[in-house]
C-alpha cells in the first residue's frame, strides 16, 4: 500500500493579509506560509494507516515558501519519503487547477493506491484539489472525508453530507480523498525530531514542466470586506458583560 | 495520583501477627503490631531497576536514582502543597513500576528548583524532567495545551501564537520614543529584550511601556529588535523542548550579531536564566540583567515625584532569586519607593513558593488542575494576602496575568498585582496607584 | 430554447436542502440575463417537481440507488446531464455534494469554476463573481468568460425565498444508466445523525463553544457554565474533531441545525459552514477576541472579551 499526501503552503490567517500592488493578489513578500492545516489531517490519516497496516507514505507539495518546513515536519511524523515540485514560481499563486495538473503529473510516474489531501485550502478559488485531481488522473475521488477504512484492496470513506449525515461508500483503489477530519488530532514532532530528519533525510526535488492552460476565474480585484458592523458590542469588565448577558437571557424567560 | 490533588489516606502495613526468626540462630522474636514497613510485603523485589536505568541512561536523568530518601523535599515542593509529589516520591513511584515517560506527573514539576536546594544528593529535577519531557516529546506523548504552545513558539516565535510583526506595538502606548533596532542600528548601551508577556499581554504591556518610561527619564541609551526578537525560550526548553530551544537561540545569536549592545535587559527570569546559563554553555556569552538588577544599580538617579502610600509583598520569581540568586535588586527598589512599606510573606527568598508558571506549568493550567486541589498561583496569592498587603509586587512577566487571575478566584480582589516597574512609574509620576 | 441555467439539486435524503433554492432564485436570474432556460436536476424522482416551479425544466436522473450517496455515482450522473443539456453556467453549493462535483466536472468539461461565490450576476457575456477567500479575511471580484462555467457558492450567501416558487416546470427523465455502471464507487450506506442522548435542536437556550476554547481541558470551563444555564452544550466542529464533544453537540452545516431562542457562541469565529447551522437563531450573542471575527457579522449581541474571562462570571451571576 502505497499513499501519497499531496500538502502544501498557505498565507498564514493569523496575520493581516495585505493585497498586492495592481489588486489581484495578496502580497506575498509580506506574508507568512504554513502548512494548510486539512493537510494536516491528511498526513494524520495517512500515518494512522501506516501505524496499523504496513503502508508507505510519500508527502508531495510544490515548491512554496518554507514548504521544506513542512516536508522535513512530515518526516518527523513518520512519512517516509518527501517529494518537492518545481518547475513554477515558487512565489506566485499557484490556482488549485494548476497545482493539480503538476501533481497529476508527479503522480503519472508513481504506483499509489491512495491519494490524501486536506478538503480545502482557504485560497481554493477554483475549487478545491481532490475532486480536480480524481478527474484529471480518472481516478475515483471523494471530499469532506471523516472516515478512511482500507481493507485489502477495498476502500471505505465516510463523507460528511448536511444534517449530520454521513455518507458511506466504496471506491475502487486507486482513489483521492479530501480529508476533513483525520481519526486523531495530529500527532507531535517535537523540534529535535525535524532537525533529525533534517540531517538524516533528504527532500527529494522533482521538475515538472508543464504548459498550464487550464480556463479560470480572472481576478479583478482582492478586497477586504466591508464591515457591516451588525452586533451591538457589549463593552465593559467580563463582570458588566455578563451582567448584560444574563439580563438579555432574562428577558426572554431563559435563565 | 489523586484526582483533585487531595492527600492520600495513609495505607496501614503493619503486620497484626508477625513473628522475625533469625535465620543464624533460629531464635525468634514477637514483634506483631510493631510500627516497621520491614515487616511488609517487599514489593520492590516485584521491580525491576530497569525504570532508573532508562532515566539515568539520559543526558541530566543520572541523579534521580541517587534518592536515599530522607524526605527533605517534599515539605518545600510547592506542588506537593496541593497534590502528591517532591523528587522522593517520583524516586519511589518509579522504584515502584511508575513509567515516568507517559505518567502526568512528568508534567506537574515546575522545575522550582527549591527541592534541589535541600537536597543531600543533589537529586536535580531541573534537569531530570526535562531530559525525560524530551523523549516524551519525541514520542509525541505531550499534553496538548503543550503541544500547541510549542507549535506557536516555532512557528510565530513566540508562545502566544501572536503576531510577530505586532511584537513592538506596545510601544505606542509608551508615550516615549522606543528605538527599534532594525530602523535605527547605531550601537546602544542596553538591549531592551522585551520577551514574549511585555510584547503581547495587555498587562505585560503596560509594564513594558513603564519600563520604557523610567528608562527614558534616567537618559539610558535603550533599543529593542522589535519584530526582529524571538522569545529566547527557556520554559518551552524546560518544558522538553529543547531541540527547539535550540533553533530559538541560533536565530536569536543571529539577530544579535548585526547590532552592537553592551548589555542585554530582560524583565523575563526565564529568558536572564538562559542568557546567563545556557547560552554560555553553547559558546554565547552576553552580559545580561534582569531589568531589576539594571534598576537597582541606578537607584540613587530615580527622582520620586510623589508617593506609593501602600502595603507591599512581594514574590521572589524562582528564576530570578533560588535559580539566579538574585534577592536583593527588586527588594533594593521597592524600598526606595517613597511610601512602600516592604511586607514579607513567611515563604519568601530562597524558598519562595512557585507561582506554577515555571517549566512549562504557565501552559498547563487545564492539565494540571485535574491533579491538584488548587493552583499554585492561587495559594501563593493566598498568602500574599495574609501579609494584610496591598499590592502583591512581581518581577517576572509571567506573574501579573497568573496572580490577578488567582486573586479573583480565591476572593482577594483587594490585592493588587503590580509590576515593579509599573509601580517605580507611578511614584516617580506621582501618579496614584489606585487608579 | 437552450438551457442557460442547470441548478444541481444536492438533495441526498430527505428535503431539498435550503442551498438548492437559493441557487434557483439567482439561476433565474441568471438565465433571464443569458436568454435562456432555468433547469435543475434531482437525483431520482421526488415526486414533488412542484416545489421546483421557478425552474423550466426539471431533469430527473433516473436509477441511482436513493438509500446512498458516492462522489463517483453523482457525477457520472450529473456528468451525463450536463453532456446532454450543455447548459451555459451549472450552479452548486459550496457543500460536500458541490464540493464533490464542482472540481470534477469542471475539470471534466475543460471549464472554469468559481469557488466559495456569495454572489454572481450576469454582466453582458461574462459572469461576475464574488468569493470568500482566506477565511472571509478577503473578498475577490472575478471575471469568467468562457462557457460552460461551473459556479460554487457557500450556503446562506443568497436569499432563499426566491427560489421557492410553486409551478410545474417540465419533468424530463435521463436515464443515466451506462456511466452510473462504469462508475468506479457505489453508495452503500447513509448514517443518520446519532441522537443519543442530548437534543440541541429542541434547546431554547445553547452555550456554544469553538475551537477558542483551546484545548479538552478547558471545556470543563463552559460545561459548567451550561449546567448553571440548564441549557445544553453545543459546540463548532474543530471541538468535535478532536473528540471534545460527542457528535451530536456539533452545530453546523455537518452538524445540527439550530434555532434556538438564544445562541451564546464563545471562540467561535463564524465561519460559513457554522453559521449555516445557527444564523437563525433568534438572538445571538458572540464572545469572540477577534473584532473582526465574521461571527460578529451575524450576532446581535459581541462582546471581545476572552472567554476565559467571561465565561466564569456569567457561571458565577447565573449559578448564584
Ligand atoms: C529509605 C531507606 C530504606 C532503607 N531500607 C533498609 C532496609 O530495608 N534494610 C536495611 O538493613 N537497611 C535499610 N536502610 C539502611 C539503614 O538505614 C542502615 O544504613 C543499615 O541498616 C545499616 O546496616 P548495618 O547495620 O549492617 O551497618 P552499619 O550501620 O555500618 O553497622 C555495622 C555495625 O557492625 C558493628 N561491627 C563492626 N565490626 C564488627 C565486628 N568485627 N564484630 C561485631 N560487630 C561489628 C559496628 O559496631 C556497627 O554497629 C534504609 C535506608 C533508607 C534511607
Ligand atoms: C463541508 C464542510 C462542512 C463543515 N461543517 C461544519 C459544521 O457543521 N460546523 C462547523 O462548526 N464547522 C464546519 N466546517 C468547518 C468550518 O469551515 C470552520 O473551520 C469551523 O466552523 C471553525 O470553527 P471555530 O469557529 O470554532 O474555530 P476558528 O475558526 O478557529 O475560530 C476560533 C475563534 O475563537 C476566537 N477565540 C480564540 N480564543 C478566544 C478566547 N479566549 N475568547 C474568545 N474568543 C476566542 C478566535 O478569535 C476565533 O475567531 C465545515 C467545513 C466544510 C468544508
Ligand atoms: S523543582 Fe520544584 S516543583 Fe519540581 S519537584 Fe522540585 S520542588 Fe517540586
Ligand atoms: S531531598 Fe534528595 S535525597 Fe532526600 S528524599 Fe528528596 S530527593 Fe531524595
Amino acid at each position: 500500500m502505497h499513499i501519497v499526501v499531496a500538502m502544501r503552503q498557505l498565507a498564514d490567517l493569523v496575520e493581516e493579509l495585505e493585497v498586492n500592488g495592481d489588486g489581484t493578489d495578496i502580497d506575498r513578500d509580506f506574508v507568512k506560509f504554513v502548512s494548510n492545516e486539512w493537510d494536516e489531517a491528511a498526513l494524520e490519516e495517512a500515518l494512522t494507516i501506516k501505524d496499523e497496516s504496513a503502508a508507505s507514505v510519500t508527502v508531495v507539495a510544490l515548491d512554496e515558501p518554507d514548504v521544506d518546513q513542512t516536508l522535513y515536519a512530515a518526516l518527523a511524523k513518520g512519512a517516509d519519503r518527501a517529494v518537492k515540485l518545481t518547475g513554477h514560481d515558487p512565489s506566485a499563486w499557484v490556482r488549485t487547477r494548476e497545482r493539480a495538473q503538476r501533481i497529476a503529473s508527479f503522480l503519472a510516474h508513481e504506483e499509489f493506491d491512495l491519494v490524501l489531501t486536506g478538503v480545502q485550502a482557504a485560497d481554493d478559488l477554483d475549487g478545491q484539489l481532490a475532486g480536480i485531481l480524481g478527474s484529471t488522473l480518472d481516478i475515483p475521488h471523494a471530499a469532506v472525508v471523516v472516515g478512511v477504512e482500507l481493507t485489502g484492496s477495498s476502500l471505505r470513506v465516510a463523507q460528511e453530507l448536511g444534517g449530520g449525515l454521513v455518507g458511506v461508500s466504496e471506491l475502487e483503489l486507486p482513489a483521492v480523498l479530501g480529508v476533513q477530519a483525520a481519526r486523531q488530532a495530529p500527532r507531535y514532532a517535537s523540534i529535535t525530531r525535524i532537525r533529525q530528519a533534517m540531517q538524516t533525510q533528504k527532500i527529494e526535488e522533482q521538475e515538472v514542466s508543464l504548459e498550464v492552460t487550464t480556463p479560470q476565474v480572472t481576478v479583478r480585484r482582492l478586497y477586504p470586506p466591508e464591515k457591516q458592523g451588525g452586533a451591538t458590542m457589549l463593552t465593559g469588565s467580563a463582570k458588566d458583560v455578563a451582567t448584560e448577558i444574563v439580563n438579555i437571557l432574562r428577558s426572554k424567560g431563559l435563565v | 495520583m489523586p484526582v483533585g490533588g487531595n492527600k492520600q489516606a495513609p495505607v496501614i502495613t503493619e503486620l497484626e501477627e508477625a513473628i522475625v526468626v533469625s535465620p543464624l540462630s533460629g531464635r525468634e522474636w514477637d514483634v506483631s503490631g510493631a510500627t516497621s514497613r520491614m515487616l511488609e510485603s517487599r514489593v520492590l523485589t516485584d521491580y525491576g531497576s530497569a525504570g532508573f536505568a532508562r532515566i539515568a541512561a539520559l543526558e541530566g536523568g543520572e541523579s534521580l536514582e541517587y534518592c536515599y530518601g530522607c524526605g527533605k523535599c517534599v515539605p518545600v515542593c510547592p506542588v506537593d502543597l496541593v497534590s502528591e509529589y517532591g523528587p522522593r516520591k517520583i524516586h519511589r513511584r518509579v522504584q515502584t513500576g511508575l513509567d515516568l515517560f507517559r505518567s502526568d506527573e512528568l508534567w506537574m514539576c515546575t522545575t522550582c528548583g527549591n527541592c534541589l536546594r535541600v537536597c543531600p544528593k543533589q537529586v536535580n529535577m531541573i534537569e531530570v524532567m526535562p531530559a525525560v519531557r524530551e523523549v516524551a516529546m519525541a514520542d509525541g506523548t505531550i499534553p496538548e495545551e503543550l503541544q500547541q504552545v510549542m507549535e506557536k513558539t516555532f512557528r510565530y516565535g513566540n508562545a502566544l501564537g501572536e503576531n510577530p510583526r505586532r511584537r513592538h506595538a506596545w510601544t505606542k502606548g509608551a508615550d516615549v520614543e522606543v528605538r527599534v533596532l532594525a530602523n535605527d542600528p547605531r550601537p546602544v548601551d542596553v538591549l531592551f529584550y522585551v520577551e514574549d508577556y511585555w510584547s503581547y499581554h495587555p498587562r505585560g504591556q503596560q509594564a513594558a511601556q513603564a519600563f520604557a518610561r523610567i528608562l527614558t527619564s534616567l537618559d539610558v541609551d535603550f533599543a529593542i529588535l522589535g519584530s526582529e526578537e524571538k522569545t529566547l525560550g527557556d520554559s518551552q526548553r524546560l518544558a522538553g523542548e529543547k531541540g527547539l530551544f535550540e533553533s530559538l537561540m541560533e536565530q536569536v545569536v543571529e539577530v544579535l550579531s548585526k547590532y552592537q549592545f553592551n548589555r542585554i535587559v530582560t524583565p523575563d527570569p526565564h529568558g536572564f536564566n538562559a542568557l546567563r546559563k545556557i547560552y554560555p554553555k553553547y559558546g554565547h556569552d552576553y552580559e545580561a540583567m534582569h531589568y531589576s538588577q539594571l534598576l537597582a544599580s541606578m537607584i540613587d538617579r530615580i527622582e520620586f515625584q510623589g508617593t506609593l502610600d501602600a502595603k507591599v509583598t512581594f514574590h521572589d520569581p524562582c528564576y530570578l532569586g533560588r535559580h539566579n540568586g538574585e534577592y536583593e535588586a527588586p527588594r533594593k527598589l521597592l524600598e526606595a519607593i517613597p511610601g512602600v512599606e516592604l511586607l514579607e510573606m513567611g515563604r519568601c527568598r530562597e524558598n519562595s513558593y512557585c507561582c506554577g508558571g515555571g517549566g512549562g506549568g504557565m501552559w498547563l493550567d487545564g492539565f494540571n488542575s485535574n491533579h491538584a486541589s488548587e493552583r499554585l498561583s492561587e495559594r501563593r496569592v493566598r498568602e500574599a494576602a495574609e501579609t494584610g498587603a496591598d499590592i502583591l509586587a512581581v518581577a517576572c512577566p509571567y506573574e501579573v496575568s497568573r496572580f490577578e487571575d488567582a486573586a479573583k478566584s480565591t476572593g482577594n480582589e483587594h490585592l493588587r498585582v503590580m509590576d515593579i516597574a509599573e509601580m517605580l512609574d507611578i511614584a516617580m509620576r506621582a501618579q496614584d496607584w489606585r487608579i | 430554447m437552450a438551457i442557460a441555467v442547470l441548478v444541481v439539486g444536492e438533495r441526498v435524503a430527505g428535503e431539498s436542502p435550503d442551498v438548492t433554492f437559493e441557487l434557483l432564485g439567482r439561476g433565474r436570474e441568471l438565465a433571464d440575463a443569458l436568454s435562456g432556460e432555468l433547469a435543475v436536476v434531482v437525483v431520482n424522482d421526488l415526486d414533488e417537481g412542484a416545489q421546483f416551479g421557478i425552474a423550466d425544466v426539471l431533469y430527473v436522473v433516473d436509477g441511482m440507488d436513493s438509500a446512498s450517496y458516492s462522489a463517483p455515482q453523482w457525477e457520472a450522473a450529473i456528468g451525463a446531464v450536463i453532456q446532454r443539456v450543455s447548459p451555459q453556467v451549472v450552479l452548486v453549493s459550496t457543500g460536500t455534494v458541490g464540493i464533490d462535483l464542482a472540481g470534477a466536472l469542471a475539470t471534466k468539461f475543460n471549464a472554469p469554476l468559481a469557488s466559495y461565490v456569495i454572489d454572481v450576476t450576469a454582466q453582458g457575456d461574462k459572469l461576475v463573481v464574488t468569493s470568500q477567500l482566506y477565511g472571509g479575511k478577503l473578498l475577490s471580484e472575478g471575471e469568467i468568460d468562457a462557457f460552460p462555467a461551473f459556479v460554487s457558492v457557500l450556503p446562506g450567501s443568497l436569499p432563499v425565498e426566491k427560489g421557492r416558487a410553486q409551478g410545474s416546470p417540465r419533468v424530463e427523465h435521463i436515464d443515466a444508466g451506462d456511466q452510473l455502471r462504469l462508475s468506479k464507487g457505489r453508495g452503500t450506506e447513509l448514517r443518520e445523525p446519532d441522537t443519543s442522548g442530548v437534543d440541541i435542536t429542541s434547546a431554547a437556550l445553547l452555550v456554544s463553544v469553538g475551537r477558542g476554547i483551546g484545548s479538552k481541558e478547558n471545556l470543563e470551563l463552559v460545561a459548567e457554565l451550561a449546567e448553571a444555564m440548564k441549557a445544553p452544550l453545543s459546540a463548532s466542529r474543530p471541538v468535535i474533531d478532536q473528540g471534545w464533544l460527542p457528535k451530536p453537540h456539533q452545530v453546523g452545516k455537518s452538524g445540527k441545525k439550530v434555532k434556538p431562542t438564544v445562541y451564546l457562541a464563545f471562540g467561535i469565529s463564524g465561519a460559513p459552514e457554522h453559521l449555516e447551522g445557527m444564523r437563525s437563531a433568534e438572538t445571538i450573542i458572540a464572545c469572540n477576541t477577534d473584532p473582526s471575527a465574521p461571527i460578529f457579522e451575524v450576532a446581535h449581541y459581541g462582546t471581545t472579551l476572552d472567554l476565559f474571562d467571561l465565561v466564569p462570571e456569567l457561571t458565577d451571576i447565573v449559578g448564584g
